[in-house]
């Protein structure tokens, strides 16, 4: 169509918010320069809508509408929140790296812990110099606007054959309410390295704020790597994160992702294998109450041949929530001997609870062992009766039962004091219920 | 003293009347033997007592310790100390059964306001009773009755009864499936839980449970009726001439 469009008061709204936002953006000339022409496509293309086929079932238009102004710097008190959230969901014995409402927080941080083999830098620090960070593939809205805004990050690079005992936790602290956080980061891991990452977010007393995040990944040859992510915002914000994972050859790559928060989420990953021989297993879970509206969407692209792909989701589903399981699996011509396997299964608690679910297969090879399998149903009756029967008031019945359901994809994460950590998340959650 | 009372009992399940005046009175200490044919209503009746949804009791009451059972929720009857012994035993993948037991236990406990089993007590009881049973401790960590023989689920089920320490036990065809010897692990941990304070109610088919398990009484239920009771040597009659007489309208 080619009918000018006036612009939508949000989108004013934006545009104001890029020329108001633009001075307190760091970054050298080109990065300036690369930030516009980000802008400019944002502009062009505006929140992503239902009409897109990869957004068809989150119509950020619908859901979001508006896009909220930066956050300013936290104060005194807010900072001193950020401090108490950080102590309350730091992982035991890892080493933080802590981002309050989009700008990294030195003194909340373990930068001194960090072993010699891990390098840090803020992207702050990064974009003085090199624009080349703000530049992703994708042409998605999101992740065009991500690249416009991102005030702050990690910039993580792992040694070769760096062993990493304790994991990394970069946590994500929202203050501010009805503000914006645009945050970016990379790790960047070294051939034979091992080591874990878990990204957390959260809120303290923050209402009704906007996160985008978008993660850069790439793995060497020969490394161990699990990437756990925990988020939890506050219940009416909105969570957009786009991954971007490069995986080279021989390599295991473990991520899980747990949604225990936010009004509107989305986790968009893009995961291309790029050297043989590697397994990649992605799992989630992701727990949605009231209206909540949480969103996966994966692609998983094998790009060489011999490697494994496996892919285990559950959604529980409560009262008016809707989740949304995307996932598609490339297998490019070269792509022999590719073994690729997604299953999904969504728990319906209530009858106006929804799920859709998109499985993709996009098969170019024809050497190749791929499959998918997806259910939505509601808890069992005739085993509720039988924990009945047994003593379990209904609703502890119930949670037995889910815990059951989401630990199939628990289950996957190697780490056993990691994997605690996010069954005790999950029981919360369930307390909560009753 | 009469523990369980069910008093002209009718039941409909999906619009169709299944039980047709049932009536049935327990008391402490006995053990009684419902036997009848396939269909004539006997899980019906164990469903009915234990609050399994999907019965619609449209006359009639059940009392157990002089209170209405029909009032309460599943989980309360079982706080009350009802058991059912499931002819079908479920499998509930995920969740491991020692965890499901301690669940269980501590959930009753809690209903009766009782303070919860101590770690050590509880493991000291798991061990001692599957020990009695022939339940491999390895079993305990597997899902609930997943993977298990249909000699494994009766055992399992058996260890909760000894485990809870219902006053009234019913067990609804505890032999089908069993081969003797399995049979007879069961038999001797059910013999082992009778006791001056507790009933117990066998659902079955056949008279051979009964060589293993001796009842006081035996009731006969066809149609949805108890048509005839009478002592243990009903049992054998019953297995001598068949339940032909019992079918005629
Ligand atoms: N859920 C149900 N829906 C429909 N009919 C049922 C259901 N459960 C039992 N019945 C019917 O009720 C009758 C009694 O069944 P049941 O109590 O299982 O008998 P028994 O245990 O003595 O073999 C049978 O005719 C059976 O078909
Ligand atoms: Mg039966």
């Amino acid at each position: 169509m080619n009918v000018a469009v006036a612009k939508t008061g949000s989108r004013r709204a934006v545009s104001d918010l890029f020329a108001s936002a633009e001075g307190r953006l760091p970054g050298s000339p080109d990065v300036i320069a690369a930030r516009r022409e980000a802008f400019e496509s944002y502009e062009r293309l505006g929140l992503p809508h239902r009409r897109i086929e990869e957004w068809k079932y989150t119509d950020l238009r619908a859901l979001v509408g508006e896009v909220l102004p930066l956050a300013a710097a936290p104060d005194a008190a807010a900072s001193k929140r950020a401090a108490e959230a950080v102590k309350a969901h730091a992982i035991a014995g890892a080493c933080k790296l802590v981002l309050v409402d989009g700008v990294f927080a030195a003194d909340l941080s373990d930068v001194k812990a960090l072993v010699a083999e891990a390098s840090f830098k803020t992207l702050r620090e990064t974009l003085e110099k090199d624009a080349g960070l703000l530049k992703t593939a994708s042409t998605d809205a999101v992740i065009a606007l991500n690249a416009a805004l991102a005030t702050d990050g990690v910039v993580l690079s792992i040694a070769d054959g760096a062993q990493l005992s304790a994991p990394i936790q970069i946590i994500h602290v929202a203050t501010a309410a009805s503000t914006s956080a645009y945050t970016r980061s990379q790790v960047v891991v070294g051939k034979g390295a091992r080591v874990t990452i878990v990204e957390t977010f959260v809120a303290t007393e923050a209402e009704a704020y906007q996160v985008n995040d978008a993660v850069i990944v790439s793995v060497g040859d020969n490394a161990d790597v699990a990437h756990v992510r925990l988020m939890d915002d506050a219940p009416d914000a909105v969570n957009i994160t786009s991954q971007f994972v490069t995986i080279g050859a021989n390599v295991k790559f473990n991520f899980f992702n747990m949604t225990t928060g936010a009004a509107v989420s989305r986790l968009q990953g893009f995961i291309t294998l790029a050297g043989e021989g590697s397994e990649l297993s992605v799992n989630g879970v992701n727990l949605l109450k009231k209206t909540e509206h949480g969103d996966t969407t994966l692609v998983v692209d094998h790009a060489v041949p011999n490697c494994v792909s496996r892919e285990i989701f559950r959604a529980v589903i409560d009262d008016r929530a809707h989740s949304v399981f995307q996932g598609r699996i490339i297998v490019r011509p070269d792509a022999q001997k590719t073994d690729g396997k997604m299953m999904t299964r969504a728990l319906l608690l209530s009858d106006e609870a929804e799920a859709d679910n998109k499985p993709e297969l996009e098969i170019f090879a024809d050497d190749v062992s791929c499959g998918h399998g997806a259910t939505a149903g509601a808890l069992d009756d005739s085993l509720l009766f039988y924990l009945k029967a047994r003593g379990l008031p209904e609703k502890q019945a119930q949670a037995l039962l889910i815990q059951a359901f989401v630990g199939e994809a628990i289950e996957q994460i190697a780490d056993d004091s990691l994997r605690e950590h996010v069954i005790g998340i999950a029981e919360r959650w369930l307390e909560q219920r009753s | 003293m009469a523990l369980l009372e069910v008093k002209d009992l009718k039941v409909r399940v999906e619009e169709r009347e299944i039980l047709h005046g049932l009536t049935l009175t327990v008391n402490e200490g006995e053990v009684h033997a419902i036997m009848g044919p396939n269909g004539s209503g006997k899980s019906t009746l164990s469903h009915v007592i234990a609050g399994k949804p999907g019965y619609e009791v449209t006359d009639g009451q059940i009392l157990f310790k002089g209170e209405d059972l029909l009032e309460m929720e599943p989980d309360e009857r079982a706080a009350k100390g009802v058991f059912l012994a499931f002819q079908y035993p479920v499998e509930i993948p995920g969740v491991a059964t020692m965890n499901f037991l301690r669940t269980a236990l501590n959930a009753q406990r809690k209903a009766r306001g009782e303070s919860e089993y101590s770690t050590p007590d509880f493991l000291k009881k798991v061990r001692e009773v599957s020990k009695s049973l022939n339940i491999p401790q390895d079993m305990l960590k597997r899902g609930v009755n997943v993977g298990f023989s249909g000699g494994e689920k009766k055992r399992n089920e058996v260890l909760q009864m000894a485990l809870f320490e219902p006053s009234l036990c019913i067990l609804d065809e505890m032999d089908s499936g069993l081969d003797i010897d399995a049979l007879r692990i069961a038999a001797d941990g059910v013999n082992a839980l009778r006791s001056p304070k507790r009933a117990m109610v066998v659902i079955t088919h056949y008279q051979r449970l009964l060589n293993y398990i001796v009842p006081d009484v035996v009731h006969v239920m066809s149609r949805g009726r108890v048509v005839k009771s009478g002592g243990k040597e009903l049992a054998l009659e019953l297995e001598a001439s068949g339940y032909a007489q019992f079918e005629a309208a």
